[in-house]
């Protein structure tokens, strides 16, 4: 089974896969993110895969073909080279109009560069996330089994051998040569079966204008410009198109330690995410995106007003319940599996800050409120000022009872400030601003007070407590402190002493360590932002530089890394950490240009 | 012949054969969509092909109750089961038939022998419509025999 960091993805943001660097995919959930997996391998060796490699290849090389998602894997054999090019094929709106278009499909184009080459592939379909194998046909369309109502259609030139669920073949690739393998899902309507052959050369085209065009629209020129533009091109692949929800992950249950049993299920879409994403994209440029995300945000989140749950799937409904798929022995061993995600029963009171900071950021992005978002987010100004005293599990979601998180507190903050901000520009009406600045202020003296400690001469993570966490990096983010003042400074240099995991790297709490955890990916970005918000910007350039080389191969980050190795350790690529560089990147470009410490949040 | 009788109901019986046929869509139980399918006769664009051929379906299911209601006219009466059984008839001819001759008629459509090519990629439905779901003879049926049902039960010859 191959290292969480040894894959690289490709979607269509609407499902995505992981290629591993032997040219396996080893996961795919279709016909979405967070559908049971079709090829499981990264979880159990007997849960599915796809594999197109050389026979004998000595030497990998690997990276996506320029700003695109599409990989290209080039093998290295005695005889010869192959480049392997994996993409879901996608089309711009336009071409779609004249195009007649699979619902789902999975592209791979073998080419041989060089010599010759003698080619094994292997097709080993286990949907139902391993647990089923299906009975293939070949037929003159292609080898086929039906998933559910749908079906699932492998069509390639090489002729197939079928044994047991699984379709192999073998041949050979002279220089100058090429074949395209494709798999299609006919998921709800007629299939469309797209021909291989030259039009599989012209899918591929299409897709590398696709996200060639794409590319063209981040607006961003700071740092680490390539880095950037391939957390965005990240980034994008974990949207849901068709709703504009963000998914953490493309993976579930990749383990935060070696062979641990902390295993989630990353495939939803976190609220504590949003004001970060929407940042994000739009500091980009990506507005169009930024804007679809918002207004997901704001129609998901309708049905539970004005209460907020913790974690959406992309279409705004809760969730499966939380189980362990026990037939799969996990990544490496590490046990249990789980499918759905048991935080959703959690109380974290940081999700309203980030909701109104998002929907702010939309509005100053030239957005208007309709009447019932305007009722919504009143709403939660309401809800804000009657919760905001309460326990809760806060945002690093441990399972351990509620407590007053400082984080939490600080967020509901931010949802008051940004209300009352909106109500003072005219863009929010109707709202009590003189109870929604006075309840602010009372959240503001109660931080300051319970939130400090003395004697550690810190901000702590919990109210009345001694431990730092690396979410008090985000408190000038939010606008709550200046990055350069004296308490935060204090901060800084507490949490670099407790949580530092060297190499820049930090872990969320000190527990993580003592768990033998990995550092949080995302937290060394929040101290490389916090440094250059406080203007503090050599630090925070060297910084953010030997953050971004912690990367793997092509550019991808996990939810965390192991502080000896720099390894991806937990699920993959994680949108969370991908959100910290370019957020970083962003702040770090525009002090870069303005100099000195910023006056107000990022 | 009831003129407005036939209006009436043959596009009542459409909209519920329509409506049928996409509640087992939706549910997972087929992917046979006849609208989809008429469409691609007009346009690879899959918005414009669903919206294309919603229409054209609905002017298909109203022209076709003609034939339903020739048969109530030659018999002088229409009862839910008469027209139930022209359902029943109909479905068959579509999933043994109808099915199978498709590929040669629609522009966009493969065949069992002959293999997708730039222009044809859908698939084809193939004998009782199976490439589409174990379970869309079933959806078809029901869907067609309601067709039936409505236009026996309440068209009312003259």
């Amino acid at each position: 089974m191959e290292a969480v960091g040894d894959h690289a993805i490709i979607g269509d943001c609407r499902a995505a896969a992981l290629v591993d660097r032997e040219g396996a995919i080893d996961w795919l959930c279709w016909p979405r993110f967070d559908s049971p997996s079709l090829f499981g391998a990264l979880l159990d060796d007997r849960a599915g895969h796809w594999r197109i490699a050389p026979v004998g290849a000595v030497r990998v090389e690997r990276g996506y073909v320029g700003p695109t998602n599409v990989l290209r894997t080039r093998f290295l054999t005695p005889t010869g080279r192959l480049a392997l090019y994996d993409l879901m094929p996608v089309a711009s709106e336009a071409g779609k109009k004249s195009l007649l278009l699979p619902e789902h499909e999975i592209l791979r184009i073998a080419a041989c560069e060089a010599g010759e080459v003698e080619v094994a592939m292997s097709y080993a379909p286990r949907p139902g996330f391993g647990r089923d194998v299906p009975a293939l046909r070949d037929g003159p369309l292609g080898v086929r089994f039906e998933l559910g109502a749908g079906a699932v259609v492998l069509r390639c030139e090489p002729r197939c051998t079928l044994d047991g669920g699984t379709a192999t073949t073998r041949f050979r690739l002279r220089a100058g040569e090429d074949t395209a393998f494709s798999l299609t899902l006919a998921h709800q309507w007629p299939g469309v079966l797209p021909p291989i052959g030259p039009n599989a050369r012209q899918a591929l085209e299409r897709a590398l204008r696709f996200w060639g065009d794409w590319s063209a629209r981040c607006r961003y020129d700071g740092p680490a410009r390539e880095a950037v533009l391939r957390s965005a091109l990240a980034l994008d692949l974990l949207v849901y198109a068709p709703s504009g929800a963000v998914v953490a992950a493309a993976t579930t249950s990749l383990p935060e330690a070696a062979g641990g049993n902390r295993n989630w299920d990353y495939r939803y879409c976190w609220l504590r995410d949003a004001s970060l994403t929407a940042r994000a994209l739009l500091g980009l440029g990506f507005v169009d995106e930024a804007r679809a995300f918002v207004s997901w945000l704001l129609q998901s989140t309708r049905l539970t007003r004005p209460r907020l749950a913790t974690l959406y799937d992309v279409h705004g409904n809760a969730p499966p319940r939380e189980r362990p798929i026990a037939w799969l022995s996990g990544h490496r061993g590490a046990r249990p599996v789980r499918v759905g995600n048991a935080a959703v029963e959690q109380l974290q009171l940081d999700v309203y800050g980030e909701v109104v900071d998002a929907a702010s950021r939309f509005a100053g992005a030239g957005g208007a409120f309709d009447r019932t978002t305007a009722s919504m987010l009143r709403g939660f100004g309401e809800q804000v000022c009657r919760t905001w005293r309460s326990p809760d599990e806060g945002m690093w979601e441990p399972r351990s009872g509620r407590r007053r998180h400082t984080h939490s507190t600080v967020l509901c903050w931010t949802a008051l400030d940004r209300l009352a901000g909106l109500a003072r520009s005219g863009r929010l009406t109707r709202l009590p601003v003189d109870r929604i600045e006075s309840c602010r202020e009372e959240i503001r003296r109660e931080v300051e007070t319970r939130a400090w400690n003395g004697e550690l001469e810190s901000y702590v993570a919990e109210f009345g407590g001694s431990e730092v966490d690396a979410s008090l990096l985000l408190l000038p983010w939010y606008g709550f402190a200046r990055a350069d003042s004296e308490r935060m400074r204090a901060t800084h240099d507490r949490i670099v002493s407790e949580l530092d995991a060297g190499n820049g790297l930090l872990f969320r709490r000190r527990e993580d360590r003592d768990r033998g955890e990995g550092a949080f990916g995302a937290c060394g970005f929040w101290r490389a932002e916090m440094l250059a918000l406080g203007g503090r910007l050599d630090e925070a350039a060297e910084l953010f530089e030997r953050l971004c080389a912690r990367s793997n191969d092509v550019g991808l980050f996990a939810e965390e890394a192991d502080p000896a190795s720099g390894a991806a350790i937990g699920n993959f690529p994680q949108a969370f950490t991908h959100v910290g560089l370019v957020n970083a990147a962003l702040t770090l470009a525009e002090r870069l240009r303005h100099g000195g410490p910023a006056e107000g949040p990022a | 012949m009831n003129v407005a009788s036939w209006l009436l109901w043959g596009f009542a019986a459409t909209l519920v054969l329509t409506g049928l046929l996409s509640v087992g869509q939706g549910l997972g139980l087929t992917r046979m969509s006849l609208p989809f399918i008429l469409g691609t006769f007009f346009t690879p664009d899959r918005d414009r092909a669903k919206l294309v051929g919603f229409g054209v379906h609905l002017a298909n299911g109203w022209l076709f109750s003609l034939l339903y209601v020739a048969f109530f006219q030659s018999w002088h009466r229409a009862t839910w089961w008469l027209g139930a059984i022209l359902g029943a008839v109909q479905a068959a001819i579509v999933l043994t038939t109808g099915m199978r001759l498709l590929p040669g008629l629609h522009p966009r459509m493969a065949s069992e022998t002959h293999g997708p090519t730039p222009t044809r990629q859908l698939e084809p439905p193939g004998f009782l419509a199976l490439n589409y779901g174990a379970r869309t003879a079933l959806a078809t049926f029901v869907a067609h025999v309601a067709y039936g049902l409505i236009l026996g039960a309440f068209y009312r010859p003259v």
